[in-house]
Parts: C-alpha cells; sequence; structure tokens
C-alpha cells in the first residue's frame, strides 16, 4: 500500500463553496421504512428494467421485481417486504418518463430473499463473478448509473491494467462517499479485492481529495494488508471537478483518454466507492443493490444527514426524516449543485444514482440572466477540457451547430466550471447540453444514409 | 403522492451554484484601480482633469443611454462599462482640449464604436482609444497643444488653455532627431523619477507611473487582468528600445525613458487588458502584448506620431480575432 499525490494539476478547475460541513461530521443514519416505495424501472443508464410483477402481487426483501432488458441493463429489486399496488409510468429525477412500481411496504415483515453468498469467490471464474454483480442490479453509484457488468467485461481488446476507485467526491454539499469511505472502508476493500480478481489487474488507486483526512487514513488502514494487489491512495488537491473520470485518470495515471473514447482505451476502469461496496455485498453476502446513502442537506435542512435509506424513498420521505425546512426551498437538486438535477417537487423518488438531495433557499439560487459574453476568458481557465466555452455559446447561440462541432463541443463534459465562473452569467454549460444530443444526432443520422447507399 | 398543495420549485439546468462574479463588479473594480491615477490627473492638472474626467464620464452614460433608448433596448448603464469607458477616455486628452470636443469624443467612443456594434462585449476596437485617434485626427492642434502640469493657475484659472504651451518628452525627443538637434532635456535619475511620479506634459491620466501601477497591482490582485497581455507589452518595449540604444546610443532614448514617457503604462495596463478586444487564452494574451510592443516602437521611432501606443493597440485590436483562431489550447484527449 502506498500514497501518492496527483500526478498532475488539472487543466481547469474551479473552486466552490462546499458547505460539506454541514453532513461530514454526521454518521450514516438508516431511516424507518417509508410506507410506500416508488421503483422507477430506470434508475441506471441503458434500456429500462421491465416488471416481472403484477399488480397485487406480494414480494419479499430482495426479490427481482423487473429484470433487464438487454445487456446495458441492470435488473431492480424489491428493498424491503410489501404488496405491489401500482405499477405506472412517472418522471425520474432526470426528468424523462419511465415505467414505475409502486411497492406498498410491510416493514414487521422482515423475512427476505438472498442469494447465495460467494464468500469463496477467489476460487470461482471471474464470469461467474460479474453475473452475479450483474443479479445484483448493480450499476454505477457516483451519477451515470452505467451497469456495473458492463464496465467489468471489458473486450478483449482493450487490455485493462489499472483499477481507478473515485472517492473525490468533488460535488460541493455531498458527504455520502465520505461516509462511506469512514465507516465501510472493510467492505470496499474487499470490493477492490474482488474487482481485481474479477479484472486480473494488480494495479488500484484510490482516489479521495485531501479536504477527506479521515477517509484517507481509513481507506490506509483497510488496504494496508491487502495482498496481492498493489493499492495506491492518492491524495488530491481540494477542487472541482477533480471527481471526472477523465480527468481523475489523468491525475492518477498522467494517461488521456482519447477524445470520444472511454477509460478502457487506456486500460483503465474507474468505479465509484459505493458501487464497490456493492459489489462486494452482492458478492460476499449475496445482498442485491435496494439501498443506498443519499446526502440530504442544505442550509434550510433542519438536521441535515447521511442517511441510509431504501430505493424508491421520495424527496419528501427523506426531508420529513431529517426535521423539515426552517425555511421555504426554492430550489430542490437531486445531486450536487454542479451537475445535479432540479426537481419540481418532492414526489419524485431516489435511484440507484441518487448521491444527494440539495435543498436551496431563494438567497442561494443563481438567476442566470445573461448578458454579452465580455471576452474575459475565464471559461477558457476553468475548462477541464481546455475547450473555448465562450465560442462554443455562441456557434449554439446562433445556431451553428457546424462550427460548435468544429470547436469540439462533443468533448465537453458537462462539469459547469464555464457557466460558475461567467460574469455575464451566460448559460454556457446549458447551451452545450441542448446543442450535443442534436450533434449527435445528426451525425448518426449522416452515417446511415451512408451506409444506405 | 397524493400531497395536492406540493410547491413548484425552481427547475433549471445545471450549474446550480456561481461565483457570484458580475461584468459590474469587473467594471467597479476597473473603477476603483483607476482612483489613484484620478487623483494624480486632478493634482497634476487641477480643475482642468475634474472637467474631463466630469463631462467624459457623463457624456459617455449619456450617449450610453440615449444610444440604447433609440435602438429599444434595456439602458444597461449600470453595468458601469460606460463610466470606465469616460474615465479612460479622459485619461487620453490633454488638459486643455474644449469641453465640446471631449463630448465629441464621448459619442465617437459610445455610439459609434461600441453600440453600433451591439454594446459591451461586441466591439472589436477599444472604445476610447477609437474616441482618442478620431481626436487627434479631426483636431490635431487642440489634441496636441500641452500645459506642464504643476502649472500655478490649474486650480484658479480656466485661462491658460491659452497660456503658453509646451510639447510632452516623446514630441521633444522626435524633433530633435528628425532635426539632428541634442536632446534638450538631459535624461538622468532625478529625471526618470519625476517623470515615474507623473510630473511631465501629456495626457491627464498617463502621466503617473505610479498611480497607474498601484491601480494595476489591484487588478492583478481581484484577477481581473493577468500579467500577460502587460508583461509581454512592456518586454518587448524594454527589448525593442534595450536593442536601438544598444546599437546607436545617439539616435535613441534610453530604456526607462520609452517605459516612463507617454501614455505607454496607460496603455499596457489599462488599454491594452480591455477584456473583449483582446485575446481569451494566455498564449493568444502573449502574442498580441509582443505586437502591441512591437508596434508601439516602431511607431515612436520611425512613424509619423511621436506616441504609438493607441495605434499600436488598436490595430492589434483588430487582429485579435485572427489571434483567438491560431491560440486554440489544446483539447484533452486530442492528439497534438
Amino acid at each position: 500500500m502506498r500514497v501518492t499525490r496527483a500526478l498532475r494539476k488539472l487543466r481547469g478547475s474551479i473552486h466552490p463553496q462546499y458547505f460539506k460541513g454541514l453532513t461530514s461530521d454526521c454518521p450514516i443514519t438508516e431511516m424507518p421504512i417509508p410506507q410506500k416505495l416508488y421503483l422507477s424501472m430506470s434508475q441506471h443508464l441503458g434500456a429500462p428494467a421491465k416488471p416481472i410483477v403484477a399488480k397485487g402481487d406480494v414480494v419479499t426483501r430482495g426479490q427481482c421485481i423487473a429484470e433487464a432488458t438487454g445487456y446495458i441493463s441492470v435488473p431492480i429489486h424489491a428493498p424491503v417486504c410489501g404488496k405491489i399496488v401500482d405499477i405506472d409510468s412517472a418522471a425520474t429525477p432526470a426528468g424523462t418518463m419511465a415505467p414505475r412500481v409502486v411497492l406498498e411496504t410491510d416493514p414487521d415483515n422482515t423475512e427476505s430473499t438472498t442469494m447465495s453468498p460467494l464468500s469463496d469467490w477467489q476460487d470461482r471464474p471471474q464470469e461467474e463473478l460479474i453475473t452475479r454483480i450483474s443479479e445484483a442490479g448493480v450499476a454505477g453509484m457516483g451519477g451515470a448509473g452505467f451497469p456495473t457488468h458492463v464496465k467489468l467485461s471489458p473486450p478483449s481488446d482493450k487490455p485493462i491494467d489499472t483499477i481507478i476507485i473515485n472517492g473525490a467526491e468533488c460535488e460541493p454539499y455531498l458527504t455520502a462517499d465520505h461516509r462511506l469511505m469512514i465507516e465501510h472502508s472493510k467492505g470496499i476493500a474487499d470490493g477492490i479485492r474482488m474487482m481485481c480478481y474479477i479484472l486480473n489487474v494488480k494495479s488500484v488507486f484510490v482516489a479521495i481529495e485531501e479536504n477527506k483526512p479521515e477517509a484517507i487514513q481509513a481507506m490506509q488502514d483497510a488496504l494496508a494488508n491487502a495482498e496481492k494487489i498493489d493499492a495506491t491512495v492518492c491524495i488530491l488537491p481540494t477542487e472541482y471537478p477533480q471527481g471526472a473520470e477523465k480527468q481523475q485518470i489523468a491525475v492518477t495515471t498522467g494517461r488521456e483518454v482519447p477524445s470520444g473514447g472511454l477509460p478502457m482505451d487506456v486500460g483503465c476502469v474507474v468505479e465509484n466507492v459505493g458501487t464497490v461496496l456493492a459489489i462486494a455485498e452482492a458478492i460476499e453476502k449475496g445482498i442485491p443493490l435496494t439501498q443506498r446513502v443519499t446526502t440530504v442537506t442544505g442550509h434550510i435542512v433542519k438536521s441535515p444527514q447521511n442517511v441510509l435509506a431504501p430505493l424508491g424513498t421520495t424527496y419528501a420521505d427523506l426531508v420529513s426524516f431529517c426535521g423539515g425546512l426552517t425555511a421555504e426551498a426554492a430550489k430542490v437538486i437531486s445531486g450536487g449543485p454542479m451537475m445535479g438535477m432540479a426537481q419540481p417537487n418532492l414526489d419524485v423518488a431516489t435511484t440507484k444514482t441518487t448521491s444527494g438531495l440539495v435543498l436551496l433557499e431563494q438567497s442561494r439560487v443563481h438567476i442566470y440572466r445573461a448578458l454579452p459574453c465580455i471576452g474575459c476568458g475565464r471559461c477558457l481557465e476553468a475548462c477541464p477540457m481546455n475547450l473555448v466555452p465562450a465560442a462554443i455559446s455562441y456557434a449554439v447561440e446562433g445556431g451553428d451547430y457546424d462550427r460548435a462541432e468544429s470547436l469540439n463541443i462533443l468533448d465537453c463534459i458537462e462539469c459547469g466550471c464555464c457557466a460558475f465562473v461567467c460574469p455575464s452569467s451566460r448559460p454556457l454549460v446549458q447551451h452545450f447540453k441542448l446543442a450535443k444530443p442534436k450533434i449527435i444526432l445528426k451525425s448518426r443520422q449522416a452515417a446511415d444514409a451512408k451506409g444506405a447507399k | 403522492m397524493t400531497e395536492a398543495a406540493n410547491p413548484i420549485y425552481t427547475v433549471s439546468s445545471a450549474p446550480h451554484a456561481h461565483s457570484g462574479d458580475t461584468v459590474r463588479r469587473i467594471m467597479l473594480d476597473v473603477i476603483i484601480a483607476l482612483i489613484p491615477a484620478m487623483i494624480a490627473a486632478t493634482y497634476f492638472f487641477g480643475w482642468h482633469a475634474i472637467r474631463l474626467m466630469l463631462v467624459c464620464v457623463i457624456g459617455c452614460v449619456v450617449t450610453e443611454a440615449a444610444c440604447r433608448k433609440m435602438m429599444g433596448r434595456n439602458l444597461a448603464i449600470d453595468d458601469l462599462s460606460a463610466v470606465v469607458t469616460g474615465i479612460l477616455l479622459a485619461f487620453n486628452l490633454p488638459p486643455s482640449l474644449p469641453t465640446w470636443q471631449a463630448l465629441f469624443g464621448c459619442i465617437v467612443a459610445i455610439a459609434i464604436a461600441k453600440q453600433v456594434f451591439g454594446g459591451i462585449g461586441y466591439n472589436p476596437f477599444n472604445p476610447a482609444l477609437i474616441a482618442r485617434v478620431a481626436l487627434l485626427v479631426s483636431f490635431p492642434a487642440a489634441m496636441t497643444r500641452w500645459h506642464s502640469p504643476l502649472n500655478t493657475a490649474r486650480w484658479t484659472s480656466l485661462g491658460w488653455i491659452d497660456g503658453a504651451t509646451t510639447a510632452t518628452p516623446l514630441d521633444m525627443v522626435k524633433t530633435a532627431i528628425t532635426s539632428g538637434d541634442p536632446i534638450p532635456f538631459s535624461w538622468d535619475g532625478s529625471m526618470a523619477m519625476r517623470f515615474f511620479v507623473g510630473n511631465m506634459d501629456g495626457c491627464i491620466g498617463e502621466v503617473s507611473a505610479l498611480a497607474l501601477l498601484l491601480g494595476a497591482a489591484y487588478l492583478l490582485w481581484r484577477r481581473c487582468i493577468s500579467w500577460h497581455i502587460p508583461g509581454s507589452y512592456l518586454a518587448t518595449v524594454v527589448l525593442f528600445a534595450g536593442i536601438l540604444r544598444v546599437l546607436n546610443p545617439d539616435a535613441n532614448m534610453p530604456v526607462s525613458f520609452h517605459l516612463l514617457a507617454g501614455g505607454l503604462m496607460l496603455g499596457a495596463l489599462y488599454m491594452a487588458t480591455d477584456m473583449t478586444t483582446s485575446p481569451l487564452s494566455k498564449k493568444g494574451q502573449l502574442f498580441y502584448g509582443v505586437g502591441c510592443g512591437l508596434l508601439t516602437m516602431v511607431i515612436r521611432r520611425w512613424g509619423a506620431y511621436p506616441e504609438g501606443v493607441s495605434f499600436a493597440i488598436l490595430l492589434m485590436n483588430a487582429v485579435t480575432p485572427l489571434i483567438n483562431q491560431f491560440t486554440q489550447p489544446g483539447i484533452y484527449g486530442h492528439k497534438k
């Protein structure tokens, strides 16, 4: 086990106010089972899961209630015992409509269906462990929700030599990963060893920002006696977006993911600490992913906390568990304030990717009233991808998507640094989010047309 | 969910946080940075400095409001950019310039050089410098009539407008060198110190390098400007003037003279660093600064005018889009 520092600085970064002190010392608290759980079938990236239960069915904790519909998809399990009272469609925190299963819980029933524990995992074939991870519904818990079994099955022409465990948690306010590393460092270390076994990799970096000394210590201790792997705790400077995948690979290994490529193109797999813990639980204990830690925070939350809640818990239930609000909320963000999604109300429920719930009062809500670009160049310095946000934004505003594309808009990781620093409050990353899907669609259509000829 | 009275919260695309920086705050910082130079101008040129600064600020703000109103747009004067332009324009004027001519400069700066292009952020050239050059071409006599600083009448009378006039140091040097006469003053340490403090003939805001540097330090600290443009600009002038001096000491003034005389400090620290008209990237800013320095020295040494700062910066403004085009940063994940 070694401890290192970041190999290089981020190309661009910002230093927002973090406000992590609101919850960083709050131990993970398990909340009582809510009356109803609202389980979205689209909790991960890829095809939504397909319900295999019907209205009126009685299910037990851990029972699979929806199956994966393809390779890039994962199943969903009942977090607790109860009865299916409805199957309908509702908005996910990301704002898209998806099928939803409503579960009326039966908190007194502690029965559970688990898969067989694979405690002798080191003697089992890798494929079996990957299948288990897939069956347990594990998807990236850092925010994107990419199905984990896919990440752990790289094609044979992309050899993996390095695993990076993302414990940067660079988003302001959020402390869920921080607490996980302090309180579940052993489980995370187990998950790391399993990932190493599955990918046949020795070299592992655990990347943590230096504002989490307790987590750094805990992970060092947990990995101190790890055999057969070459683990390194990499201490990163506290700056946003240190936890972005491409940036993290660059600062820990010095490698750059090629434009349009994936971490596996440079021999890396990056996984969030929460996901690693879910891998360990799925393999060692046979427990599917049915709950997660969500940081419920904000200056107007009476007692901000890191809440362990079953998936499908509504934001309203989370807030009332945290004692309610001391003032009226003006903005509710699912995730962190830099990349999270604003919610219209508290009816939305948690998913596998809900790392935080941030409630802002009116005075903390920035209204983007855009002025013309004054050419200050701050967005260039803030951009971790070294783009020229000012120029791309003007191209998008003028409807010139070809120019936006030639200015490499598709390399944008949507971290929001440019919009954060802009003194003219220009909606820079907002412009890019608008244009990127259109540009991608257009190039796909062009490719299809070419293929048809 | 059954709660009917659930509030609807503000929904917008991420990010939901902002640094809090505003254009207004940047402009306010520039105004704060210009305070030492405003005090120096007032100290050296008395009522005329106050007159010109007031006229130019009011003239620019009123012109801006009038233009915006005529175009049916929001007034936008609360961004304070017209105030900055007004102060900088006044700084570029000789103390005796008539008020009506100064007002003409305000209209050129705001109406022609700024609002015609769409207002703040859209002007290709520095508005205050466009106005200065327009005045120089339109009223060459008034724009080159100089009155010594610390003139005894500076607080008592507006009459010294017609009193004894002098020439700027750059003027004297240029005249002497072209006619082959000796330089009419001796350049030594005490003279350099006099120039550094600001006791020399010139436009009201350009004379005191000391005051301008104080303000620039504030802007650097506030991160409103970076060292790249002033640094490369001044370094190029130092290098160019140094080489000329070494090659031919009789026909060229020392480096320190070129740094302190004329509008170089005002230009390098406040005019060339205008965000809108200078390149976006640091690399581009270095090229731009070097270009400004080269052009300034070429005009000073071989041009028709004794001073080349205004023209140099305007010419470099013109190539800024080109510089932006060729200094795109190397993007993450793209092979060089």
